[in-house]
């Protein structure tokens, strides 16, 4: 076989011309599949970073107490709502993190006690939601860190977080003392350490309120327990294989981020599903340039084809010279487009460093050796056909003497 | 032993109506060591012949034995190997592959069987041009050489692999009459050193002189 490479090699720098232009053509395909996997990959990436990448992705919650029923009258109900403040807790759930934290799929665990409360600052009042962190762990689902604006995300005891819409709301400054009073009337005095800015404005910015855990404790009595776990894992699809798995360990109700991403991850498939198409377009249009340049190249070689058989090549050797061609051709093409693609993706900004306004194209999820090995596979499918017309050429008329 | 023999050899090319007969019971048998002119009118079947000799083409019916070997019952594959151990061929148009030099078209048939160019075919190849008066042409690109050059290198080429026997169709036909005697030459001192058998159809009653044997045929049969 290594003469039929010979001769297929001989073959394409024959006319280089020819050759260049089959193998630009290649190159493009393969382009355009690497160009849509970075695409599609970085779209998904994105999207997910700014959606599910700051949330948590399993979470042990304790479950709602139903509303109880007090009194029912023919064509009217009443119903007890339960108070805010009444957490529900889970009284052993802290002992569990250390087994949770051990699973290999995790990447971060936070304790959580939450409840609601009211920020007093003169005769200023804002409702927000109290969370309380353990120290140390504040960024450990939701980034705090990267988005303070002012201060620190360190809870100390006595400190308090807050966005920077409240703050301005309420007319508060870096360092000044507001009063936290939680639903259940307790009141706690507690300094603003730091101030973040997580949106543009509404949501988060103006209702969260984030403490140390001691204070929330204080805040909501409740000397034990906690009201939430919060999981973030390193692959957000394990999501539901850890729900399962953290419910097994703990006993504890859990929930997975895809019940309620369920769209999103439809929509993230949809769009996957999209790039598949585009790929295989790209891929199918490699393997009809290649078959058909082939086809024209076996059809004007006929005589030399002719030769080659009256001089003892045996079929299989003629199969072998234009199936080595198409290997070759989709080899070059395959390379030198993984090449232009990586080039083309390198003034993109990394993943880490997506803005929006810009394309998300992500350079490490090019799959570059996917489409390489797509596109030689495709390149040899396509020389088979012509391959074998070159075989069955008939020496005595190919020669046509 | 003869080298070959043909007994009853038909050819017919279509079919029904449209039938044509080309060869009707051919007979025919090649010593050893002959070199035969093949002669006959313009449509008598001679290069219909010598394909079917050189196993390119399957007769309609007869029998095809060479060095004892049955060829009207050989597949593709056993006759392509054969044809590469023991049969050469000089054709008249279309002899070289253009994307090759003179030595790589004339190393081909040891190349294919070997499966690479050894470094002793190439030293044979050399060889053979130089004995063809190539030797400076050795690794000329084979469409910068003259016709008569090609159909010299093609010679070469036909004896690559030492074959008992060469089939050449008008070797000198696109020739013109200085270089068709000097083919013809090297052809005869191949056939006096090497005792190869050489089968050559032409239409040239003095290139016919120059060999040891004259074939005719007509009619689709052999007639002298
Ligand atoms: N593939 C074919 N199909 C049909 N008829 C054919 C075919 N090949 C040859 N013939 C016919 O067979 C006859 C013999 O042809 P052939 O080429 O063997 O003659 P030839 O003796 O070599 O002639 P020339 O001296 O002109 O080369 C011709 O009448 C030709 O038309
Ligand atoms: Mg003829």
């Amino acid at each position: 076989m290594l003469y039929a490479l010979k001769i297929a090699s001989r073959y394409l720098t024959a006319s280089k011309a020819q050759t260049a232009l089959l193998v630009l053509g290649v190159a493009v395909g393969v382009f355009i599949f690497i160009f849509m996997s970075a695409l599609i990959g970085g779209l998904a990436e994105f999207i997910l970073s700014r959606t599910a990448g700051d949330i948590s992705h399993v979470t042990i919650e304790a479950e709602e107490i139903d509303p109880v029923l007090l009194l029912a009258l023919p064509g009217e109900v009443l119903l007890a709502q339960e108070t805010a403040s009444e957490t529900a807790d889970l009284r052993e759930a802290a002992g569990f993190i250390p087994l949770i934290e051990a699973l290999p799929e995790v990447r971060a665990v936070s304790p959580q006690i939450t409840g609601a409360g009211f920020l007093r600052r003169g005769t200023k009042v804002a409702q927000v939601t109290v969370t309380g962190l353990e120290a140390g762990r504040e960024s450990a689902i939701l980034n705090l860190d990267s988005y303070m604006v002012e201060g620190d995300a360190r809870l100390r005891s006595g400190a308090v977080l807050l966005g920077r819409t409240l703050v301005d709301d309420m007319g508060l400054a870096l360092g000044q003392t507001v009063v936290l009073q939680s639903a259940d009337g307790v009141e706690v005095a507690l300094t603003l350490t730091g101030i973040y800015q997580i949106g543009t404005g509404g949501g988060p910015d103006r209702r969260m309120a984030y403490v140390s855990l001691p204070t929330a404790r204080t805040l909501f009595a409740m000397p034990q327990g906690l009201s939430r776990i919060e999981i973030k894992l390193f692959d957000l699809y394990a999501a539901d294989a850890v729900t399962l798995r953290v419910e097994g360990l703990t006993g504890l109700p859990a929930t997975s981020w895809t019940e309620d991403g369920a769209q999103l991850l439809e929509a993230l498939k949809a769009q996957a599903q999209t790039g598949y198409f585009l790929k295989t377009f790209a891929m199918i249009t490699i393997i009809i340039g290649v078959a058909s340049a082939l086809l024209l190249s076996t059809y004007r070689r006929r005589p030399e084809i002719g030769i080659m058989r009256a001089m003892g090549a045996s079929r299989l050797f003629v199969v072998g010279v234009f199936v080595t061609q198409g290997a070759l051709i989709g080899v070059l093409g395959g390379l030198s487009g993984a090449v232009l693609g990586y080039l083309a993706l390198l003034p993109f900004p990394t993943r880490d460093a997506f803005r929006s306004g810009t394309l998300p194209m992500d350079i490490t999820q090019g799959s570059y050796g996917l489409a390489i090995t797509l596109t030689v596979i495709g390149a040899i499918l396509a020389s088979i056909l012509p391959a074998r017309a070159a075989a069955r050429v008939d020496p005595v008329t190919a020669i046509g003497q | 032993m003869s080298l070959l023999t043909v007994t009853d050899l038909v050819k017919t090319f279509g079919e029904g109506d449209t039938a044509t007969r080309v060869l009707r019971g051919l007979n025919l048998t090649l010593e050893k060591g002959q070199m035969a002119a093949l002669l006959g009118p313009s449509g008598s079947g001679k290069s219909t012949l010598l394909t079917i000799l050189g196993t390119l083409m399957q007769p309609t019916s007869g029998a095809h034995v060479m060095l004892g070997v049955d060829l009207t019952t050989a597949t593709d594959a056993e006759q392509t190997a054969f044809r590469n151990r023991h049969i050469g061929f000089v054709f008249q148009f279309h002899n070289l592959l253009p994307d090759f030099t003179a030595l790589e078209n004339v190393i081909f048939p040891t190349a294919i069987r070997e499966g690479r160019e050894t470094a002793a075919a190439r030293r044979r190849g050399a060889d053979l041009l130089t004995r063809m008066g190539l030797a400076e042409r050795i690794d000329y690109p084979s469409t910068n050489l003259s016709g008569g050059q090609k159909q010299r290198v093609a010679v070469a080429r036909a004896l690559m692999n030492a074959p008992e026997l060469v089939l050449a169709d008008e070797p000198t036909g696109n020739l013109d009459r200085a270089s068709a005697l000097q083919v013809m030459e090297l052809i005869g001192q191949i056939n006096r050193d090497e005792g190869t058998t050489f089968l050559i159809s032409t239409h040239d009653e003095k290139i016919a002189a120059t060999c040891t044997r004259q074939i005719i045929v007509g009619d689709g049969q052999v007639t002298g």
